[in-house]
């Protein structure tokens, strides 16, 4: 798989990489910005999000919406933030790629002369809904701030998720947003990955000519907390407005790219994804004791969690469906996983890989692949190493991993129940604090 | 280059876009066979669109059409459903099955070196289904635990009663799921029979888009649909009687934080000559993030993470809706808001030409990016296929939206919408928010249980 780019990093430390592809008439902008939850301290949760929504509402030559003119040139645009990054998008037609590039670089060196607290309060409240409707208000919502917070010390920086608590939302200050931008949006602290219908050249001149000037801030520290265990098994209630009871397994895994992780990303795969998953035809297919499993290796940058989660059928309990779980782990570590399931998987990671080549942009694309290769590997060039990390699987080598981080003895295992149905749980479960 | 922040860039010409060649036939049994060269990378989008769907569900039996497609991927021949998927999972295929109230779409996405067996294990799933009774009774018991836990979903409470609500027993008056009752009186007969009659090729089209040659396609697609033949009994569905539900109804859901709303009629046909007018309309009203509505309530207020509405264009009259999910105490207010600015365009407070310039602009200047993968390719030909689109809808698109003016946005408003007729469900804390909704003109409010639906 040949992703022809080139990379060129400004005086002011901005990595620049330009990929062409002319296929279709558009391009792809994407700015990825080195801060993510993970870069918030215990009582200020939530800010790196809040930040984002900030970024839309004007810059000081632009100081109106980011929107409307991008909109108006025919783009489609967004951001995102998760623990260890946040990034922007637009996706414009051609001729629009200059806009796109002046609202970028002036928001990255002009944002505070238009942040007002009219804006930053709106955002606020923005926020306050946008987390009463995916977390408060949705079953299950509030089960991975719970299993974040037991996997994870309070003063390690996976500890929260990226929404943040309520109360620090409401006691975050303007003044907090300006050390943040100061901080962690500036030149320094960023990748620009362009690609699509473009001439490189012409790119790169009109990206040195609207970032070029801007400053470059303090360095950014890596954040490395301790490596972190789990002493022992960890088990967690939590009543929910729930019908069904669902029970979310995770143990600590490696982080993104380290060792183990392609295995355990296969492992996960074998164990409970999609109806050829062992752990589906047994619990949904033959036994039917459970409406639906899943299984994610969720690898981040400083480390990783691998998650099951299943949900019970009416009149089954947690604990029929945990025994399955122990057993099919067990399983996977004794036996290894059979020379189907390694070819199935490989020819499967390999459509998934390619199929994510097939857009240069949006969320996801290309762009956003050359940039989280850069930003977590500072080489935009790893695609067809990150591929071959998959081929090189073994029955051994996802035998050893499964063994080495999945031990019942080391794991979360957290019970979302209706209210009032504490016993569905598995026994011995401890309530958890969320709200 | 000097830069200059004094002024925003101006874009220059567009480039031109074109949509690509969609090279046709027939076969025999009447399956037509669409094929769209795409050859940037080596991915194929295999699509089957059958023009049957949830609104071919007969009268009590809501929720047949879909578990028929769910029941597809269940085993053919002496194969399981394991089996069928192990199989998928060889080619690194992934299999879609969508279904909406006019037809019912399987898509496989594989590598183009595994287009033939990909091809194969489609017309496996699509034409040679086992059906059997005891996969049938598992697939009927997971949708049972389904709709149960819809229940605790407000926004699926919401989309569940309000079509419901504003359709009643119309064709259109259920979502693909049907109730726990309709399920319940399933049998594997019904759905046999329901393949029968309407899983046929005189009712389909394969698209196929990618890397591939139509002659190729047509070959690999005679052998693969070899023995599917026969017409769909039975005519299309035909509308019917709507209800005259409450103005303002209400699910409690007690200690919500939010309200989810859903507020809209019965609008209009996707054969509606005003469907160029009525797309850029609703741009302005509540289909981007600076319509109207969203600047309103998220922007303006900070009431929502974000509001929105459509036109469901379908093949009879289908919904337009606003839809958004409120902090609670904000609930009146919303209502209110939202039915003040879809009065508004109507006349009162007309698009101006730089709010119709934005929307035109948004819909047309980046129309390219739609049309960037082998599966947008693909279902972009279903749409022309499901709706007897001209071949040129999609190189007419841009052209037909950049000649609707401001008068014809406030002619089509006036005429598809009607404030009178709005149809308001609120999903949340009734206890705290009657009194607010007490004020709203609307009339005493319908009080209803998420289980009636």
């Amino acid at each position: 798989m040949n992703i022809a780019f080139s990379k060129h990093t400004l005086a002011n430390g901005l990595d620049v990489i330009l990929h062409e592809d002319h296929a279709c008439p558009i391009v792809a902008v994407n700015l990825w910005y080195h801060v993510g939850s993970k870069n918030e301290t215990p009582g200020h949760t939530g800010f790196a999000h809040l930040f984002e929504h900030l970024m839309f509402e004007g810059s000081e030559h632009h100081d109106r919406g980011f929107f409307p003119p991008l909109q108006g040139a025919g783009a489609s645009l967004n951001g995102s933030t998760n623990a260890d990054r946040t990034n922007y998008w637009e996706l414009v037609p051609p001729n629009a790629l200059e806009l796109a590039l002046w609202m970028e670089s002036d928001r990255m060196g002009f944002l505070l002369p238009a942040l007002t607290d009219a804006k930053f309060v709106n955002q606020r409240d923005v926020v306050l809904n946008e987390r009463r409707q995916n977390y408060e208000n949705r079953p299950y919502g509030l089960a991975p701030m719970a299993m974040l917070a037991a996997l994870f010390p309070p003063d390690h920086p996976y500890h929260w998720t990226t929404i943040g608590e309520i109360d620090d939302l409401l006691a975050a200050k303007i003044d907090d947003v300006r050390e943040f931008f100061r901080t962690y949006y500036h030149a320094g602290n960023a990748s620009l990955a362009i690609a699509g219908d473009i001439d490189s050249g012409e790119v790169l001149d009109l990206v040195q000519g609207y970032f070029g000037d801007l400053g470059s801030g303090p360095v950014v520290k890596p954040v490395q907390p301790d490596e972190v265990t789990l002493p022992a098994e960890n088990r967690l209630l939590l009543e929910d407005r729930v019908e069904l009871p669902r029970v979310y397994i995770a143990w600590l895994s490696p982080a993104m790219f380290a060792d183990d992780d392609a295995d355990l990303d296969l492992a996960a795969d074998i164990l409970a994804n999609g109806k050829t998953s062992r752990l589906y035809r047994r619990l949904v297919y033959e036994q039917r004791i459970a409406t639906d499993v899943s299984a994610a290796q969720n690898s981040r940058e400083i480390a990783g969690f691998l998650q099951v989660a299943a949900t019970a059928a009416p009149g089954h309990t947690l604990a029929e469906l945990d025994q399955a779980i122990v057993e099919e782990v067990e399983r996977l570590a004794v036996e290894g996983p059979s020379d189907d399931e390694i070819e199935r998987g490989r020819v499967q990671a390999e459509a998934q890989f390619v199929f994510r080549l097939q857009s240069i942009g949006g969320f996801g694309g290309k762009s956003d692949q050359l940039n989280a290769y850069n930003v977590f590997l500072d080489d935009p060039n790893f695609f067809d190493r990150d591929l071959g990390r998959y081929q090189r699987v073994t029955r051994q080598s996802i035998q050893a991993s499964v063994g080495r981080h999945l031990a019942t003895t080391r794991r979360v295992a957290l019970s979302v129940v209706p209210r009032g149905r504490a016993g569905l749980g598995l026994p011995e479960s401890v309530t958890a604090q969320v709200s | 280059m000097r830069v200059d922040r004094s002024r925003l860039p101006v874009p220059g010409a567009t480039r031109p876009f074109r949509f690509p060649a969609i090279e046709k036939s027939m076969l025999p049994s009447g399956l037509r066979v669409w094929s769209i060269r795409h050859t940037s990378i080596p991915v194929i989008a295999l699509m089957l669109l059958v023009k049957r769907g949830a609104a071919d569900d007969p009268l009590g039996k809501e929720g047949l059409a879909a578990i028929t497609v769910d029941m597809m991927d269940e085993g053919s021949g002496d194969r399981s459903a394991i089996e069928i998927h192990e199989s998928l999972a060889r080619l690194g295929a992934q299999l879609d099955s969508d279904i909406g109230a006019d037809a019912t779409l399987l898509t496989v996405t594989t590598l183009s070196r595994f287009t033939a067996p990909a091809l194969t294990l489609l017309a496996d799933i699509a034409a040679r289904p086992a059906l059997r009774e005891e996969d049938f009774t598992r697939v009927r018991q997971l949708r049972l635990h389904r709709l149960t836990q819809l229940r605790d979903m407000p926004g699926a409470v919401a989309d569940r009663a309000f079509v419901r609500l504003l359709y009643g027993t119309h064709p259109y008056g259920h979502t693909p799921l049907g109730t726990e009752l309709s399920l319940t009186s399933l049998s594997i007969d019904d759905v046999r029979s329901f393949h029968q009659a309407m899983m046929r090729p005189s009712d389909a089209t394969l698209v196929v888009a990618g890397d591939c040659r139509h002659e190729e396609v047509e070959l690999l697609a005679a052998a693969a649909f070899d023995n599917w033949t026969g017409a769909a009994h039975g005519a299309l569905p035909s509308s019917s009687a709507l209800p005259l539900p409450a103005r303002l109804n209400v699910i409690p859901r007690p200690g919500a934080p939010q309200s989810e709303l859903r507020i809209g009629h019965v609008a209009v046909a996707r054969n509606t000559p005003d469907y160029h007018a009525l797309v850029a309309a609703n741009m302005v009203l509540g289909g981007q993030f600076v319509s109207r509505i969203n600047l309103n309530l998220r922007e303006e207020k900070g009431l929502t993470y974000g509001a929105r509405t459509s036109f469901d264009f379908r093949r009879m009259a289908g919904p337009f809706a606003l839809q958004v999910s409120v902090q609670t105490a904000a609930t009146a207010q919303a209502i209110h808001e939202s039915f003040d600015e879809i009065a508004a365009i109507r006349g009162p407070r007309p698009v101006s030409s730089d709010e119709l310039a934005l929307g035109v602009a948004a819909l047309t200047r980046g129309y390219a990016r739609n049309f960037e993968t082998a599966e947008q390719i693909g279902r972009a030909a279903t749409q022309i296929a499901l709706y007897d689109l001209p071949d040129d809808y999609f190189a007419e698109f841009v052209p037909r939206v950049e000649r609707v003016t401001a008068d014809d946005v406030t002619r089509v408003s006036a005429q598809h919408l009607d404030p009178s007729r709005l149809t308001t469900l609120v999903v949340g804390d009734y206890d705290t928010i009657a009194p607010d909704l007490g004020r709203l003109d609307l009339g005493i409010p319908s009080v209803l249980s998420a289980d009636t639906f």
